[in-house]
């Protein structure tokens, strides 16, 4: 079983690459489960989602407190070191948004040997968006950091939850996906 | 539950899938409060109507008394009618829940089980369903997703069945169920429509032939016409279970009124509510495969009560944790509690049982609370003795 936290902030897609990520991995005949976590609805707040991906069925309910993958949406949340790497397992993996990882959290992460992997999607988005929609492009980061589910899978996922809202939305998506996949980078420490 | 399936694997969250399973079950009248602590339930519904998906009446009113006040309307006119509410919401209901039973109503209502108030909390507790528990009401929990829309299906099915002709609530745990995504099989519509034909009512509401409902009842008559309700209502139980199979036939899916884990040879048993059972089943297998006798025991169906279905799978063990998502102030247990012990009062063996109340408002069920749960279980085992009748697991010190 696979689990991964989510985190961003209000209003920037959290909750949609998460159920992204499930609903790709279901395609593909696996057992998911993805849960937002709930507070005070508030753009800008602080937001985590989670995502956990399994071949049996998940029985359990409860929350995800040992993430396998931490994905960071946001790009000013990096330097929330403990609430970022809370509870990544050893060895676990990180996957930022960022022109580089910030000095403290590569410090942190290094003690627990977590690989981070870690890509510009702001400047991905802007350029291809033109308005800052960073959530799509890190489903690329993930998926080149660790295979979880295919990029297909994700782009079929991606189909079905924007297609209502145009050809071009989903063929940026797709576009702003497979660029991020291309430029994610492992961090060598 | 069996995986041999029939039909189509879609990811949806909890109230989607029930929506799906409402808008499948071509329902006439959504009577429903759309605002907190309404869950998406309604609003999917009201898009569905929207679209021309669904070919129904939306009521959306100002209160949730009002709500169930319209469906007992429509569903006494002879429509097959929905409605969804949480929390207060059931609690502003409380009145008509009486009214909708007695008058043998067939509604269905989906529960996304949240905590009352105060404090605002919106999370999961049991405490709507408990409400609930003595008004006459069929209730089911679901587990997950997957539960939701299959005992959504079941419902109107059990509902409307002319032996039955009581409102059903699915409950489906607020956030855990509600707004969490799962992978489930829903059925196609024409498997739906064979399953569950159109309404045909019981003395319907008719212009031309008038007739009154619940009209004045006093002690002359008024013990006799419950004493009647409550045989008609503790004899539902075969026919939920004869609805039960069909629907595994038709959907491979098979649902029993309590679902056991491990209790061939269980000397510990945890019984529990909701989607909580998966939870304590996934700690109990960890405890299993280390030779511990732990059994999980999740009703699926808590009204009626499975009261000799509880006798038969508890009687011969030890010790019985049961778990309250939910308090009930001043009693020596919650509801489930109360329920269980009175359920095996008279039974030949009796195990000893405590209470765990868990997760009041959305408090997180871990891994690590359950096994104190165990913990306690199998201490008491050994000594024989309950030192405490109820205990609290996961609360800050």
């Amino acid at each position: 079983m696979i689990e991964v936290r989510w985190h961003g902030r209000g209003g920037q897609g959290v909750v949609t690459s998460s159920e992204l990520l499930a609903q790709a991995a279901l395609k593909e005949g696996k057992y998911v489960y993805h849960a937002p976590e709930f507070g005070p609805e508030r753009r800008g707040a602080p937001v985590r989602a989670f995502t956990r991906i399994d071949d049996e069925e998940i029985e359990q309910h409860f929350g995800i407190y040992e993430p396998d993958i931490v994905v960071v949406i946001d790009p000013t949340l990096q330097s929330e070191t403990s609430y970022i790497l809370q509870g990544l397992k050893k060895g676990g993996v990180l996957v930022l948004n960022a022109k580089k990882p910030h000095k403290l959290l590569v410090e942190e992460a290094k003690e627990i040997n977590a690989e981070i992997w870690y890509v510009d999607a702001y400047s991905i988005a802007m350029e291809i968006f033109g308005r800052p929609f960073y959530n799509t492009p890190m489903l690329g980061a993930l998926v080149k950091a660790r295979e979880l589910v295919k990029l297909e899978s994700i782009f079929e996922a991606v189909k079905d939850r924007f297609a209502a809202r145009g050809e071009e939305i989903v063929e940026n998506n797709i576009k702003a996906i497979k660029q991020a996949y291309s430029e994610v980078k492992k961090y060598e420490y | 539950m069996s995986t041999i399936v029939k039909g189509r694997r879609i990811g949806l969250n909890g109230d989607r899938a029930v929506a799906y399973a409402v808008k499948q079950a071509d329902v006439d009248v959504i009577s429903a409060y759309p605002i907190t602590p309404q869950t998406i339930i309604v609003e999917a519904l009201a898009e569905y109507v929207n679209n021309g998906e669904l070919n129904a009446a939306f009521i959306p009113v100002e209160s949730e008394h009002t709500a169930l006040s319209a469906a007992v309307g429509a569903s006494l006119a002879g429509a097959r009618v929905f409605t969804a509410t949480a929390s207060q919401g059931l609690a502003l209901m409380y009145e008509i829940l009486w009214i909708a039973a007695g008058l043998r109503t067939t509604i269905v209502m989906a529960l996304g089980n949240r905590a009352f108030s105060p404090n605002i909390n919106i999370h999961c507790s049991h405490d709507d369903a408990y409400a609930a528990r003595d008004t006459g009401w069929i209730q089911f929990f679901a587990e997950n997703v997957q539960e939701a829309y299959d005992l959504t299906l079941q419902a109107f099915r059990i509902s409307e069945d002319k032996r039955v002709l009581f409102p059903s609530i699915v409950n489906l745990d607020g956030f855990i169920l509600t707004h969490s995504l799962e992978g489930l099989y829903v059925l196609d519509d024409k498997d739906v429509k064979d399953f569950l034909p159109p309404k045909d009512p019981v003395n319907p509401i008719d212009p031309e032939s008038p007739k009154t409902y619940g009209p004045l009842d006093l002690y002359d008559w008024y013990i006799e016409h419950k004493r009647q309700q409550a045989e008609h209502f503790n004899n539902t139980l075969p026919i939920i279970e004869e609805v039960f199979n069909e629907y595994y036939e038709l959907a491979g899916r098979k649902y029993t009124p309590v679902k056991t884990y491990g209790m061939e040879d269980a000397e510990v048993a945890i019984v529990v509510l909701g989607s909580s059972a998966g939870s304590v089943r996934y700690v109990a297998k960890r405890l299993r495969r280390r030779g511990r006798k732990v059994g999980v025991v999740s009703l699926t169906l808590f009204r009626p009560l499975p009261v000799e279905e509880i006798i038969e799978v508890l009687s011969s063990v030890k010790v019985v944790a049961v778990m309250d998502r939910s308090y009930s102030f001043g009693s020596p247990g919650a509801p489930l509690f109360l329920d269980i012990n009175a359920a095996l009062s008279n039974a030949k063996e009796r195990p000893l049982l405590f209470n765990v109340i868990y997760g009041l408002g959305g408090r997180d069920l871990t891994p690590d609370h359950i096994l104190a749960i165990y913990d306690r279980a199998e201490d008491i085992a050994r000594s024989g003795e309950v030192k405490e009748r109820q205990i609290w697991v996961g609360v800050r010190g």
